[in-house]
């Protein structure tokens, strides 16, 4: 009994088998006559019907079709499909055993037209959304998306049960859900596929919401037809001139008459010495010209315009209205609804981007300034010529990278070069001129600009003034990515990390270290530190060298993305100098915290006017100016003996 | 007979040559022994020299190094150029109407002048900030008032809050980079980028530009001249001697009584408005302005020129701006002849700004007084030569060598 059970079970199961192979070439015999000659309007039925027979010979027939490789034998009617081989065509039965091969001559071939192509494409795309193949299922959907289309829809959500693979069906579940709510034709359906988004933060989603609420205006003497969005109000939500040119849009009102057409008129009507009764030399004014033209109009050679006066009269009688392009009001306020909640997401979500941007800028302010809060800050020595040591360090990688190919090896070794080769020559320069100024401050600002140009030409000469590529290893590239809105590039969290190493470097160094505590006596009292049994040019010299050497390393950092010109110290001198002065002179902190603001303010103006850096930059130093107004000493101002005066 | 008293020696020196040039060149242009844009370069030197001169008032004698006053400087010549480019095209717009037939409306001319000017930038409206460009009184009151009010309010600002040595200097650096990089965007009205151009085409003026070269010329001598002649009044007095003494020591100054903030704001305007006229007179004759004239670097320069010049003296900071500019442009003019070493050539273009460099340092350390101590050498003035190691912690004392006599 069990066994007799088993045997009928599987032969269920297996006796649909051979019927599905069949079933698209029943369908196609039984509809012969309109595969024949289709037609757009009665074709639908019968592809919806071979679509759904779940014959794996459908898809071909359909594809054949679509191809235009769907042939009759002339000799006996039959339908075969045909793939050219050779000089004639290999056919192949609908059932999809082979059928022998035909010339040319001997088949007809079926041509649908573009209408009847579209419907079968559209019903293959299911057969592509549930193809074995998981590239091509991909190839599907991402060709959906990119291009959605209402047809797409039904054969979308026919792929959805079958799919297997949970991340492609995610996939499919929410590009259905993308599709409902543009194209299905309930309702209550788009509003819930609207919903069930919340506050999501897809591009695709927002791509898909903002067609819903496009909205058109039109002037119009009632309320118009449709889904109307509101009435404007003229000058506050609809400028005079674009509501005039919708009323002439509308035929509401003549066009308005501009200077060069009246101009154009009034000449075209000059007679004698006179227009319009006006005479020409009078017509210096525009209060003449219109009296010289409204004549004409009176007279009939001129068509009919309006004058200011005249747009204004129409204008204060027309009301205007926004009409949405979707019909249906339900879907246009869950729309509006949906955008106001991602609008509000994305908002908290750029806010956390820009605060990366800034921390990220911050830091490379802190990076580029931190020489500085050694050599100035520290010593007291302005040095101009910082930024050409910047620029050494990011000429330093350049040069290694022509010997090294390896972009990793070649930033490791860059790192340590840049900073031998930036002290030294900081070193060099503390001996020879800035030893004998440390009495005349502004004396050695001049002599270090001295330096600087002199430097600045010397590495214009040697590499030339077009920019040097400095290239980050594969490691660094691209860009840690949050959602949508957030994402932050590697080499930013880079510098980020090396102005962290920096800043606990130099906190080390200073509170930790023998060679610290002799820096810090040599600044306060240098003549007491020598009492002591120091020896403050040593001091002096290695100070300088270290604030040199660390504007070095700052070189190779910032040169991995900025370009490495001989100016590109320069771009970033006065900014340091004013990180080092708004955060208050002497104090690492301070530093810190003034490349925080200074990142943090520049970024927050840049995010008022996207377009306008420069604007950005210039609003920063008018700020930095004020600023200085308020807390001279800046933001952490030493105190007691260590403020020195 | 004031005027003959020895202190004024260098007055009368300094006119009396400036006067010799002046009618030398003017003798020269006449027999064409020099060409026309010799005699604007010329006329262009003294303009600096003009600015190199208030540079020495505030630095020489204040002790402010202002690293700014090329601002002033090249807003000056905005001014001037505004009117002088709204003129030229107003004439141009006009004429070219009156070929249409009709004639022309305000209004068209107006709109006419702004697609002229602005087409470049792609607006074309009259920004409000050349509300007064018809007008070449307001605009030459602008000249003045402009940078003038911008050095009162930044000054007031910054002694206010006394903001004093390099603090000021890279403040004022700041100013002008900051002034710069806003006259760099197209939508701040004066073309960005492009700045004004055509502006050695005076409106209104037939004549060559042969003879409006030596107009500027006499014009840019009898400013500085004049500026000369009041400087020197005015460093020679008491007023001078109140602003030595902020620059040797303010504290002590301010303890004295007197207004230490009021005498440098004084200054600080005064020079910014001499740049300020020394500007109106230099881009009629360089023909065209733009932001780049505002970079901090143009304002170091002049105080490269004062340095090597010689500070604290006035024909110093007429002599180094007019030897520096002069070598300069003869230098990256390209007719120098360059130096082969053999491994390599040395061609000045490139690297007269490396020697520039070297050289200021080299004055700096080694020759503080500049070109200008080269006269105390011949008067037989000498500073003591106070060698050895201080024998005490402070500045003032005595050196080991003067204690051993």
């Amino acid at each position: 009994m069990r066994l007799t059970a088993l045997v009928v079970a599987a032969l269920c199961w297996l006796a649909p088998m051979p019927t599905l192979a069949q079933e698209a070439a029943r369908i196609v015999q039984e509809n012969r006559d309109q595969i024949v000659k289709p037609s757009r309007q009665t074709i639908g039925p019968v592809i919806t019907a071979l679509a759904a027979s779940g014959d794996p010979m459908a898809d071909d027939i359909l594809s054949a079709w679509e191809a235009k490789r769907l042939v009759i034998r002339k000799s006996d009617e039959a339908l075969f499909l045909a793939l050219p081989e050779g000089d004639g065509f290999a056919l192949t039965a609908l059932d999809g055993t082979p059928a022998g091969t035909a010339v040319k001559a001997d088949l007809t071939e079926l041509k649908p037209n573009a209408g009847v192509r579209g419907l079968i494409a559209t019903a293959l795309v299911q057969f592509t959304l549930s193809d074995p193949d998981p590239v091509k299922r991909q190839e599907a959907l991402t060709s959906i998306a990119q291009d959605p289309t209402a047809e797409a829809l039904e054969p979308l959500r026919a792929a959805i049960a079958s799919e297997a693979d949970p991340a492609m069906k995610a996939q499919k579940e929410r590009l259905e859900r993308l599709l409902t709510l543009r194209f299905d034709p309930a309702s209550e359906a788009r509003v819930a596929a609207i919903d069930s988004f919340g506050a999501d933060l897809g591009l695709d989603l927002r791509a898909a919401l903002n067609p819903l609420v496009v909205t058109t205006r039109v002037a119009s003497a009632t309320p118009p037809d449709g889904n109307v969005a509101g009435e404007l109000r003229l000058g506050t939500d609809i400028p005079e001139d674009e509501a005039y040119a919708l009323l002439v849009a509308a035929n509401l009102a003549p066009a308005r008459l501009t200077l060069e057409e009246q101009r154009a008129a009034l000449l075209a009507n000059l007679s004698g010495g006179m227009v319009g009764g006006v005479p020409v030399a009078e017509l210096d004014t525009q209060a003449a010209r219109d009296r010289a033209y409204t004549a004409l109009e009176a007279s009939g050679a001129v068509p009919v315009a309006a004058t200011d006066d005249e747009a204004k009269a129409a204008l204060a009688t027309a009301k205007f209205y926004e009409v949405y392009a979707e019909p249906d009001p339900a879907v246009t306020s869950a729309a509006q609804a949906a955008l106001g909640r991602i609008g509000t997401k994305v908002g908290v979500m750029q806010t956390a981007d820009l605060g990366l941007d800034a921390l990220s800028l911050a830091s490379i302010y802190f990076l580029a300034a931190i020489g500085l809060a050694i050599t100035f800050g520290v010593m007291g020595v302005i040095n101009m010529a910082h930024g050409e040591f910047i620029t050494i360090g990011a000429y330093t990688g350049y040069v290694v990278q022509l010997f090294v190919p390896d972009y990793t090896l070649s930033i490791l070794i860059a790192l340590p070069l840049a900073f031998a080769i930036t002290f030294g020559g900081g070193v060099a320069m503390e001996r020879l001129v800035i030893r004998h100024l440390y009495k005349r401050p502004l004396e050695t600002l001049l002599a270090t600009f001295g330096i600087s140009i002199a430097l600045q030409q010397i590495l214009k000469n040697v590499f030339g003034t077009q920019a040097r590529p400095l290239t980050s290893p594969a490691w660094l590239d691209g860009a840690w990515v949050l959602n949508d809105v957030v994402s932050i590039s590697y080499i930013r969290i880079a510098i980020f990390v090396l102005a962290l190493i920096f800043l606990g470097f130099f906190l080390y160094l200073m509170k930790r270290t023998r060679l610290g505590l002799e820096v810090r006596a040599v600044t306060q009292n240098p003549a007491m530190a020598a009492s002591m049994g120091i020896n403050p040019d040593r001091i002096n010299m290695l100070t300088f060298g270290l604030g040199s050497g660390i504007a070095g390393i700052a070189g190779v950092a910032i040169g991995l993305f900025a370009k490495v010109t001989s100016e590109l110290g320069t771009d970033y001198i006065v900014q340091s100098f004013m990180t080092v002065v708004v955060g208050g002179v002497g104090s690492i902190w301070g530093t810190l915290a003034g490349a925080t603001m200074i990142g943090g303010f520049q970024k927050v103006i840049e995010f008022f006017n996207p377009s306008n850096t420069l604007a950005a930059q210039t609003y920063m130093i008018l700020f930095i100016i004020l600023f200085i107004q308020f807390r001279p000493r800046g933001i952490i101002a030493l105190r007691g003996r260590a403020a020195g005066d | 007979m004031t005027l003959l008293q020895p202190r004024h020696r260098s007055a009368l020196i300094f006119i009396a040559c400036l006067a010799v040039f002046t009618i030398a060149v003017t003798i020269a242009a006449h027999f064409g022994l020099v060409s026309t844009s010799f005699v604007k370069t010329l006329g262009k030197t003294l303009c600096l020299c003009l600015a190199a001169l208030a540079m020495d008032l505030i630095w020489g004698y204040a002790g402010i190094l202002s690293l700014g006053h090329m601002a002033f400087f090249a807003l000056g010549g905005y001014m001037i150029g505004m009117w002088l480019m709204y003129a030229r095209t107003e004439e141009i717009v006009v004429a070219s109407l009156l070929n249409g037939g009709l004639p022309a409306t305000p209004e068209e001319i107006s709109q006419g002048i702004a697609t002229q000017i602005f087409g470049v930038v792609g607006a074309s409206d009259l920004p409000a900030i050349w509300s007064f460009a018809y007008s070449l009184p307001l605009q030459l009151a602008l000249v003045v008032a402009v940078p003038g009010l911008l050095a009162l309010v930044f000054g007031w600002l910054a002694f206010r809050s006394r903001v004093t040595g390099v603090y000021l200097s890279i403040l004022t650096q700041a100013m002008t980079l900051a002034l710069a990089l806003y006259l760099f965007q197209n939508d701040s009205g004066l073309r960005g980028n492009n700045g004004l151009s055509g502006l050695q085409n005076l409106p209104g003026v037939t004549a060559s530009q042969d003879a409006v070269s030596l107009w500027f010329f006499w014009a840019s001598a009898a400013a500085l001249a004049v500026a000369y002649l009041t400087l020197h009044a005015i460093v020679s007095g008491k007023f001078g001697s109140v602003i030595r003494a902020i620059r040797d020591d303010e504290a002590r100054v301010r303890f004295l009584g007197y207004s230490v903030e009021g005498y440098k704001l004084f200054v600080f305007t005064l020079t910014a408005v001499i740049c300020a006229l020394a500007g109106a007179l230099y881009y009629p004759q360089a023909g065209i302005i733009n932001p780049a004239e505002l970079a901090p670097i143009a304002s170091i320069y002049l105080a490269v020129w004062v340095a090597i010049g010689g500070r604290g003296r006035l024909y110093g900071a007429v002599i180094g701006a007019a030897i520096v500019s002069l070598l300069s442009s003869w230098f990256t003019g390209g007719r120098v002849p360059s130096i082969p070493l053999g491994f390599a050539t040395i061609n000045w273009v490139d690297w007269w700004l490396v020697l520039l460099g070297l050289t200021f340092v080299c004055v700096t350390l080694f020759a503080p007084k500049g070109i200008g101590g080269l006269f105390d050498r011949f008067a037989g003035v000498l500073t003591p030569d106070r060698k050895g190691a201080p024998l005490g912690p402070d500045d003032g004392s005595l050196m080991e060598q003067e204690a051993q006599k």
